[in-house]
C-alpha cells in the first residue's frame, strides 16, 4: 500500500483553499441540489464562506443522511486517561514536557477501579489516552490494562503516542477494538513549530499511523485536526482526503472522525486569532463531513460547550463523550451520585467546556427524541475468554 | 394468507422486523407491536448477553418473547469465527438456536462477506443452530446454502438502508424459482410498496428495519408494512390475472393446424 504522506504531498490543498474561497453560488447550488459531495473539490465548496450562508440546507441534508444510516441514536463513550508523563513539547497541550504539573502515571487497580465507576455511570465503551513516555507508557502496561478493563467495558479505544504494526498486535490480540490518532495539524510547517521536541516531531510518521493500525487488525480508526492551529478549511481539507485514501485503501475500516477544536491549557501558548474557528464554521464543517463521508461516525467531545453539542446531536454527530475528565486518576475523586470533581485538575491536559454528567447527557439526548446508546460492541467478538 | 414455515415452526405474520437505530426502546416495542411479526431480529452487540440486568444495555427488555420469536443476529462480526463465537454465546445465554447470520467486513455498504458466511454457516447448522444467512442476491451462494442445511436464504434488495426497493430482482427471481427452503428478502426496502412486491414476487418473507425505525412515525409504518406484506402475499397466493399489451395478429400463426 503506498503512503498516505506521500500521496499528501501531491495533493493541491492550498489551491483546494483558493478555490473554496473563490466558489460561487451556482457551484454551492448545484450541490445543495444533489445533497451529497464526494471529491475535494465540491468538499471545498461546501465549506466555503460563501456555503456559510447556506447553513439551514446543509443542516437539512446532514440531519438526513445520518438518520437514515445511523437512525435518531448517538452512541456515548468515556476516556479515562493513564498517564500524563510526556517527552514531547507540544506547545499547545497541558501535557507538554516543560509544563510544571503533578505528573502522574496510574496503577492498574486504580484503572480498573476508575473503569468500574465509568461502567456504573452507563458507559461501555472506553478510550484509553496516555502521554507519550517509553518508561512509564510501555506496551506492557497498556496491554495489561486492557485486557482487565475488557472485563468490565465491552469495547476498548486507544489514543496513544504511535507505534509500529509490531506493537500494535499485542494491543489488537488483547481485544483493543479501535485506534484514535489525530494529525493535530496538516500544514507541515506549522506541525514543525509547535513540535519542537520529541518522536512526535515525525511528521509524516504520524500521518500514516492509521494506515499501520489497520495493518495491525484495529477495526475503529479515528482521523482529527486540532482546529485552532492552523487555518481551519486547510485541516478540514486534508482530513477529508485522508478519510477518502483510508477508505480506499482500507476497505474494512471503520472509520471515525473527530472534530475538536483548541481548549485553553497549561502553558503559554497564544493561538492565533485567524485561525479561531466559530460555532458557526464547526457546525458548517460537521455538516460537510456528513455529506462527504454518509457512514463515518463523527465524534463531538466534552471540548465544547453544552448548547452546541446539543444543537448538534441533529445535525451528523454519531458518537459523544460524556463527564470526561482530562487528567490521570481525577475519576478516583469524583462524587458518584453526581459524578463531579471532589477537587481541582491540575495536571489536566485542558479543561473541558461541557461539565455535565453521563447522566444528564444521556436525559438531553432521550428528550431530543435520540436513543443515547452505550453498548454497541461485545467482546465475544474478538476475544475467546 | 397461508403461514410462513420456517425449520417446522409456524409463523403468521410474514414480516420480520429488525430493532436498530429506532429513537427510543419504548417506541421500538410499540412499532414490533404494530407490525404484529413473529420474529424480531436483534444485533447481539448491542444486548446484555450476562444474563443479569442491565439498566444501560436493556433492548431485549422491549421485546415480548411469548409473541416473537427473537432471533439473534451477529452485525458487527468481520468472519466466519467471529459470527461463530458470539451466535454461540448468545445461545449459551439462553437465546433461541436461531441465527441471522450476518457477516460484513465492510462497514461501509454493509454487503455480506459471502465467503465467511458460508464457512460460519456450515459450524452452525453442524452444531444444531436453526441458520438464517444474509447473502448477497447470488442464486449460486444461495444454492450453496441450501446445500449444507440452512433454514432460509436471506438475499438483500438492495444496500442496507438504501431504501431503494428490490433492484436485484433478476437475481432474486432465480433464487426464488431454485428455493427449497423459504426466501426471505432483507435490506434494502424503504417502501411498503417494495415489500408488497417482493411478496407479489413470491418471496415467502421481507425484513424490514430502517424504513421502520428512521420514519417520522415509527409505529404507523410498521402497520403499513404489515398491511402490504399481506396484501403483497395474498395476490401471490390467488395467481396474477395477467394484463396484456400483446396484439392479437391478424393472420393467426397456428392456423395453418386447422386445415
Amino acid at each position: 500500500m503506498s503512503n498516505f504522506s506521500d500521496i499528501y504531498q501531491n495533493i493541491p490543498i492550498e489551491a483546494l483553499v483558493q478555490q473554496s474561497s473563490d466558489t460561487n453560488e451556482l457551484i454551492v447550488k448545484r450541490i445543495l441540489g444533489k445533497g451529497e459531495v464526494r471529491n475535494l473539490d465540491d468538499f471545498a465548496a461546501l465549506i466555503s464562506p460563501l456555503a456559510g450562508g447556506y447553513l439551514e440546507e446543509l443542516a437539512y441534508h446532514s440531519n438526513k443522511i445520518t438518520k437514515n444510516h445511523f437512525g435518531k441514536t448517538i452512541r456515548l463513550f468515556a476516556p479515562i486517561y493513564l498517564s500524563n508523563e510526556c517527552v514531547n513539547i507540544c506547545t499547545y497541550c497541558g501535557f507538554s514536557r516543560n509544563n510544571k504539573i503533578p505528573r502522574i502515571t496510574i496503577p492498574l487497580e486504580q484503572v480498573v477501579s476508575e473503569t468500574r465507576m465509568l461502567a456504573n455511570q452507563g458507559f461501555r465503551s472506553l478510550l484509553i489516552v496516555a502521554g507519550e513516555h517509553p518508561k512509564y507508557v510501555s506496551n506492557g502496561y497498556v496491554e495489561n490494562c486492557i485486557s482487565h478493563c475488557l472485563k468490565i467495558m465491552p469495547s476498548i479505544s486507544i489514543e496513544l503516542g504511535p507505534l509500529e504494526v509490531e506493537n500494535y498486535i499485542p494491543l489488537v490480540k488483547a481485544g483493543c477494538e479501535g485506534l484514535i490518532v489525530y494529525q493535530e495539524t496538516y500544514h507541515e510547517d506549522t506541525y514543525k513549530e509547535i513540535h519542537p521536541v520529541g518522536p512526535k516531531k515525525k511528521y509524516s510518521w504520524r500521518m500514516d499511523t492509521p494506515q499501520r493500525a489497520y495493518a495491525a487488525g484495529f477495526r475503529k480508526i479515528g482521523l482529527g485536526a486540532l482546529y485552532g492551529l492552523y487555518d481551519w478549511r486547510y485541516e478540514a481539507l486534508s482530513v477529508a482526503a485522508h478519510a477518502l485514501f483510508m477508505l480506499q485503501h482500507c476497505w474494512k475500516v471503520q472509520l471515525s472522525i473527530s472534530v475538536l477544536r483548541l481548549r485553553p491549557s497549561m502553558g503559554n501558548f497564544k493561538p492565533n486569532k485567524n485561525y479561531l474557528m466559530s460555532n458557526r464554521d464547526i457546525t458548517q464543517l460537521i455538516c460537510a463531513f456528513r455529506m462527504l463521508l454518509p457512514h463515518a461516525n463523527i465524534v463531538l467531545s466534552t471540548r465544547e460547550p453544552a448548547a452546541l453539542r446539543n444543537g448538534l446531536v441533529r445535525l451528523g454527530v454519531t458518537t459523544m463523550s460524556a463527564g470526561s475528565s482530562t487528567e490521570p486518576g481525577a475519576y478516583s475523586n469524583f462524587e458518584e451520585s453526581n459524578w463531579s470533581p471532589k477537587q481541582k485538575q491540575p495536571g489536566e491536559q485542558f479543561h473541558i467546556a461541557d461539565d455535565r454528567s453521563p447522566r444528564e447527557i444521556a436525559s438531553m439526548i432521550s428528550g431530543q427524541g435520540y436513543e443515547p446508546i452505550w453498548k454497541d460492541f461485545d467482546q465475544s467478538l474478538v476475544t475467546s475468554s | 394468507m397461508k403461514p410462513l414455515i420456517i425449520a417446522d415452526r409456524k409463523f403468521n405474520s410474514r414480516l420480520l422486523v429488525g430493532t436498530g437505530k429506532f429513537p427510543s426502546g419504548a417506541i421500538m416495542h410499540d412499532s414490533i407491536e404494530a407490525s404484529n411479526t413473529n420474529i424480531v431480529t436483534v444485533a447481539l452487540k448491542r444486548a446484555n448477553l450476562s444474563g443479569e440486568k442491565d439498566p444501560f444495555v436493556d433492548i431485549l427488555e422491549y421485546i415480548d418473547a411469548k409473541k416473537t420469536l427473537i432471533l439473534p443476529n451477529t452485525a458487527g462480526a468481520m468472519n466466519a469465527e467471529e459470527a461463530v463465537r458470539i451466535a454461540r454465546l448468545a445461545a449459551t445465554a439462553g437465546l433461541p438456536r436461531w441465527v441471522k447470520l450476518e457477516i460484513h467486513p465492510d462497514h461501509n455498504y454493509l454487503l455480506p462477506d459471502p465467503v465467511e458466511t458460508l464457512a460460519a454457516a456450515k459450524i452452525l447448522v453442524k452444531e444444531g443452530f436453526i441458520v438464517l444467512p444474509y447473502i448477497n442476491a447470488d442464486p449460486v451462494i444461495a444454492a450453496r446454502l441450501q446445500d449444507i442445511g440452512c433454514s432460509t436464504v436471506m438475499p438483500l434488495g438492495s444496500p442496507i438502508g438504501s431504501n431503494r426497493g428490490i433492484e436485484t430482482r433478476a437475481q432474486i427471481e432465480i433464487i426464488i424459482e431454485q428455493a427449497r427452503v423459504p426466501i426471505i428478502i432483507d435490506a434494502g426496502l424503504g417502501a411498503p410498496s417494495h415489500a408488497a412486491f417482493a411478496m407479489e414476487m413470491g418471496a415467502d418473507a421481507v425484513l424490514i428495519n430502517t424504513a421502520i425505525a428512521i420514519a417520522e412515525d415509527p409505529i404507523k409504518m410498521a402497520k403499513a408494512f404489515a398491511l402490504s406484506v399481506q396484501a403483497g402475499r395474498i395476490h401471490y397466493e390467488i395467481g396474477t390475472s395477467h394484463l396484456s399489451k400483446m396484439a392479437h395478429a391478424t393472420s393467426p400463426l397456428t392456423s395453418f393446424l386447422d386445415k
